[in-house]
């Protein structure tokens, strides 16, 4: 089995440090370079494509944005302040800092776990295109430059090549021509949108 | 030379082709006509005008994609033929296989829901002009170019350096069509029209490809060096 790749988002370098060396000698868990802040986020979730995503559940309004970003990934709150119980719902899971090495482990390779049994097939999830990759083929397919379709979902042009990129391998379709196509053919944009 | 290559003149030419079945493309293009007995290569060859050297360096190019013809071997071999073959290439993708294969895909098409048969239809018709602006391009002001040299004249003043510049790839989205048939036609439109176009876009990008290599690893270094020795 591939190993988890867990991504740490979280501001404070000793959590960050604490929480990599518990992870780290896990022979099961790859723990990915982190994440200090949300800058350049989307692209860092997009380029690595994590399995769980630890963040601190004060640095982002809700797990949903991360979820489009990753929907193969599971979004884990880590706590240690007080954080309104109602935001930690949205989370697949929750872990606190004050919990000992095996219980983390033992929360971050079960939500892993769910989730791939959840897919039925860990690999087949990532091949359809997902909700953020969607959006951005629409836009393609009307013939927006990368520029322009940046500037219209607020993310950085890296981030719509990366997206791209996705789009490209998951298809097999290369041109904006056949992009088009396929968008029609799934009912994404019909011809009215078309110049 | 003849160590290039797996057969030379004096191999069957009926093995050659049983080995390589795709290879019988090419035989209309020089004039080769099937039924050739049990005659060596040479012999075929040499009833029908074609310089064995040549023949088989296009073979070898078209069978083997790493092998990559010396300087000298271009220097040695006629290639008188190589312009005409390329043109007829290009008359037989333009008027027989692609509007062979946009028949398949009209039909398909009226399988479809109204607005998609149009969007695929205008990708396939975009393509097809693309294409054939790519051939013309070549025939305009690449083959006569060539051919000016061949004739020691080198009054033109094309140069072979703007064809590599702007030669483009015409398989890519030929692919993508591919992919958009394999994978995101409606279930109803993937009767046997579906099966049999796939098969024929496979057939021609597998050719488009070869002549492609044909142009890169032949055309375009026989061309420098003539302009080079005309210099």
């Amino acid at each position: 089995m591939n190993r988890i790749k867990i991504l740490i988002v979280e501001p404070a370098e000793v959590v960050v440090e604490g929480l990599s060396t518990f992870l780290g000698d896990q022979p099961r868990f790859a723990v990915l370079s982190p994440a200090y802040g949300t800058e350049r986020l989307t692209e860092r979730i997009v380029g690595a494509h994590p399995d769980v995503i630890v963040v601190n559940p004060t640095l982002i309004d809700n797990p949903g944005t991360l979820r489009d970003d990753a929907p193969q990934a599971s979004v884990v709150a880590l706590v240690y302040q007080y954080v309104e119980p109602w935001r930690l719902k949205a989370y697949d899971a929750v872990i606190d800092i004050r919990m000992n090495r095996a219980a983390m482990v033992d929360i971050l390779a079960g939500v892993a776990q769910n989730e791939q049994q959840a897919d039925g097939n860990a690999e087949s999830a990532s091949y359809e295109l997902s909700r953020r990759e969607t959006d951005v083929l629409v836009l393609v397919a009307k013939g927006l430059t990368n520029k322009e379709i940046a500037e219209q979902l607020s993310v950085s042009v890296h981030t719509v090549i990366s997206h791209r990129k996705n789009i490209m391998h998951k298809t097999g379709i290369k041109s904006v021509a056949g992009l088009t196509v396929y968008a029609m053919l799934n009912n994404l944009i019909d011809d009215t949108t078309l110049v | 030379m003849a160590k290039d290559f797996l057969y030379d003149s004096t191999s069957k030419m009926s093995d050659l082709i049983s080995n390589h079945p795709e290879l019988v493309m090419m035989l209309p293009r020089l004039d080769m006509a099937l039924g050739f007995g049990d005659r060596s290569i040479g012999d075929v060859c040499r009833r029908h005008g074609v310089d064995a050297d040549f023949f088989l360096l296009m073979c070898n190019v078209y069978t083997n994609d790493n092998y990559v013809p010396t300087g000298q071997t271009l220097d040695d071999i006629d290639m008188s033929r190589l312009v005409d073959y390329l043109r007829r290439s290009h008359n037989y993708y333009m008027g027989k296989r692609l509007p062979h294969i946009e028949g398949h895909l009209q039909h398909i098409a009226t399988t479809m829901p109204d607005k998609a048969a149009k969007a695929f239809m205008k990708f396939f018709a975009t393509y097809k002009s693309e294409v054939g602006a790519h051939f013309a391009y070549e025939e305009q002001h690449v083959f006569p170019h060539i051919e000016a040299l061949q004739q020691c004249k080198s009054d033109d003043t094309y140069q072979m350096s703007s064809f590599i510049d702007t030669h483009s790839n015409i398989e890519d989205k030929l692919d993508d069509l591919l992919q958009i048939i394999f994978k995101y036609l409606p279930e109803q439109a993937t009767g046997d029209d579906a099966i049999s176009v796939v098969h024929d876009i496979l057939m021609l990008s597998h050719d488009l490809r070869k002549h492609a290599l044909i142009e890169e690893k032949i055309l375009v270094p026989y061309v420098t060096r003539l302009e080079r020795s005309m210099a």
